[in-house]
């Protein structure tokens, strides 16, 4: 089965979605990363959506749930690059994600991982 | 109005709307839809596209460029078989779902195009057309 | 409508160079071949006149439309096109043919001299074809300066909506005048891209040169913020008039995520302090 690599770099999990998601891809996702936090005792969550050039409300949903998933079991998540196209369609959909915290790209991404976890 | 070109694609299981979707980017490129209203066209057909699969059962999707005296639209119907939508009002309801989802598929599909049109009875299946102008 | 006869085409072609001379004649006096170089002109009306003669001699008939007229209607389509980008009206455009038609009359006036008959349903004939190509000319016309104003509006309205890098990695945009929803739509998409081309943390929308917002702007603009917070960077708003404030806190919408500031120089401030840069004094 196609599965989305899951990166270690020090306390982090680095994931870069560069497939086109479909709603069991997003599923399998969603549990090997709850199952890598809890295994590696990851500290943080980095998902690299630069190459997306679509969320739906599926997707925006996983993204909401993994961050929520992973606050439970004290790792941050930051969700990267998301493209303006995707980010105004979001928006229209109503999918705000309040609760996700986001940078413009993988290099700003880890230095706010870096500072949440100092704190 | 002309139609410039129409053809239909099956949207049976899961991987489907994934093809549906890379369909209407093609189509919506083919219009010279400007990056954001393409992103959210092909946005609207994942969310329906969903539906047909998970609540109608598997149907299929029909598309159509049309030209309304120079203005170039890509309109695409939603057909399935499945048990119909039993109050459309409730469905078209921000936040309302039936399948476990955040219940902005309907909704949020309507505010992405600029036509939408909702025929559906209780057991006679689910027929949606949306429509996108350049 | 009787179709063209052949001797209608032996008449133009026997007298083409007299023809072609009177038509260019003809322009020039009226001022038609302004900008237009003599050999375009010779070229041109010379190449009209030949596609004529091959659409009689292949029974193309009267209707325009008609398959054996297609390399015609081309031609006249990339002289329509090419006359509009020259700065030339319609009617100057559709002179190019209405100028034919006196030196064609003529030519056909003495071809037919002692059949009356024939002239009078030749003259109609060639007069309805030719009145078809002039509409058809300029009808291309205007679909090019439709869509020359069309080009000029979207670079007008780029040019009306100025993104600049205040600093290293704050970008502002200060909107001025009144802004209706398509105006700050594509404002705010140019924004949310040059966020990304810059890299640019933090972005400043200045609205103290906009008198008033209505509903459907106000709630494009809080989409907008929220929009760049989806990216990863940070938004503020300065210069907020009373009367905007009250249609955005009429809108019912949540101000959670909303960072606003009195203008522009204190939004910079709060820009420069999240970098974590200090100014001082030298």
């Amino acid at each position: 089965m196609e599965r989305i690599p899951i990166l270690k770099m020090g306390d982090f999990l680095l994931v870069t979605i560069q497939v086109d998601m479909y709603d069991q891809l997003a599923l399998t996702l969603q549990d090997d990363l709850t199952e890598r936090i809890s295994r590696t005792s990851a500290r943080g969550v980095l998902i690299d959506i630069t190459a997306l050039d679509m969320v739906d409300s599926f997707i925006g949903r996983m993204i909401d749930t993994i961050s929520s998933l992973s606050k439970i079991m004290d790792a941050e998540t930051v969700l990267v690059g998301m493209q303006p196209a995707v980010a105004i369609t979001l928006v229209e959909l109503g999918l705000y994600l309040p609760g996700v915290s986001t940078a413009l790209d993988v290099e700003r991404g880890m230095k706010l991982l870096e500072q949440r976890v100092r704190l | 109005m002309n139609v410039r070109s129409s053809g239909t694609q099956p949207i049976r299981v899961e991987q489907d709307v994934v093809l549906a979707r890379q369909t209407a980017r093609k189509l919506a490129t083919e219009c010279g839809m400007r990056l954001v209203d393409l992103t959210k066209m092909v946005t609207a057909v994942s969310e329906l596209a969903r539906n047909t699969v998970v609540y109608g059962g598997g149907g299929d999707m029909d598309w159509e460029i049309i030209d309304d005296f120079g203005r170039i639209g890509l309109r695409l119907v939603f057909r399935d078989e499945g048990p119909g939508i039993p109050d459309i009002k409730l469905a078209l309801t921000d936040g309302w779902t039936s399948g476990g989802g955040l219940g902005l598929g309907l909704t949020g599909a309507r505010r992405l195009v600029d036509e939408f049109e909702l025929d559906t009875a209780p057991g006679e299946g689910t027929r949606i057309t949306v429509t996108r102008w350049t | 409508m009787a179709a063209l006869q052949d001797g209608t085409l032996d008449a133009i072609k026997n007298q083409q160079s007299k023809l072609l001379g009177d038509w260019i004649g003809a322009l020039e006096a009226n001022g038609a071949t302004r900008n237009l170089k003599e050999q375009d002109v010779q070229q041109q009306t010379a190449e009209f006149l030949r596609l004529i003669l091959d659409g009689i001699r292949n029974d193309s008939g009267n209707n325009i439309a008609a398959p054996g007229w297609a390399d015609t209607r081309r031609f006249l389509e990339g002289l329509s096109n090419s006359r509009a980008l020259l700065g030339y009206d319609s009617h100057q455009t559709a002179y190019f043919i209405f100028a034919l038609k006196g030196p064609l009359f003529t030519v056909l006036q003495d071809y037919y001299r002692d059949q009356p008959a024939s002239l009078a349903e030749q003259l109609l004939s060639v007069s309805e074809l030719l009145d078809s190509f002039a509409m058809h000319t300029i009808r291309t016309y205007q679909k090019t300066r439709e869509a020359v104003i069309k080009r000029q509006q979207e670079e007008l309205l780029e040019l009306s909506t100025p993104v600049v890098k205040l600093w290293d990695g704050v970008l502002a945009l200060p909107m001025i005048g009144t802004l209706d929803s398509q105006r700050s739509q594509v404002v705010m998409e140019s924004l949310l891209q040059r966020i990304v081309d810059t890299g640019s943390e933090i972005a400043i929308i200045d609205i103290t040169g906009v008198p008033t917002v209505d509903t459907l702007v106000a709630q494009h603009l809080l989409k907008t913020v929220t929009a760049i917070r989806l990216m990863g960077a940070d938004c503020i708003i300065s210069g907020v008039r009373p009367q905007i404030a009250q249609t955005i806190v009429h809108l019912g919408l949540d101000l959670g995520g909303l960072v606003t500031k009195a203008n522009l120089s204190d939004a910079l401030k709060l820009a420069l302090t999240r970098l974590g840069i200090s100014l001082a004094k030298v």
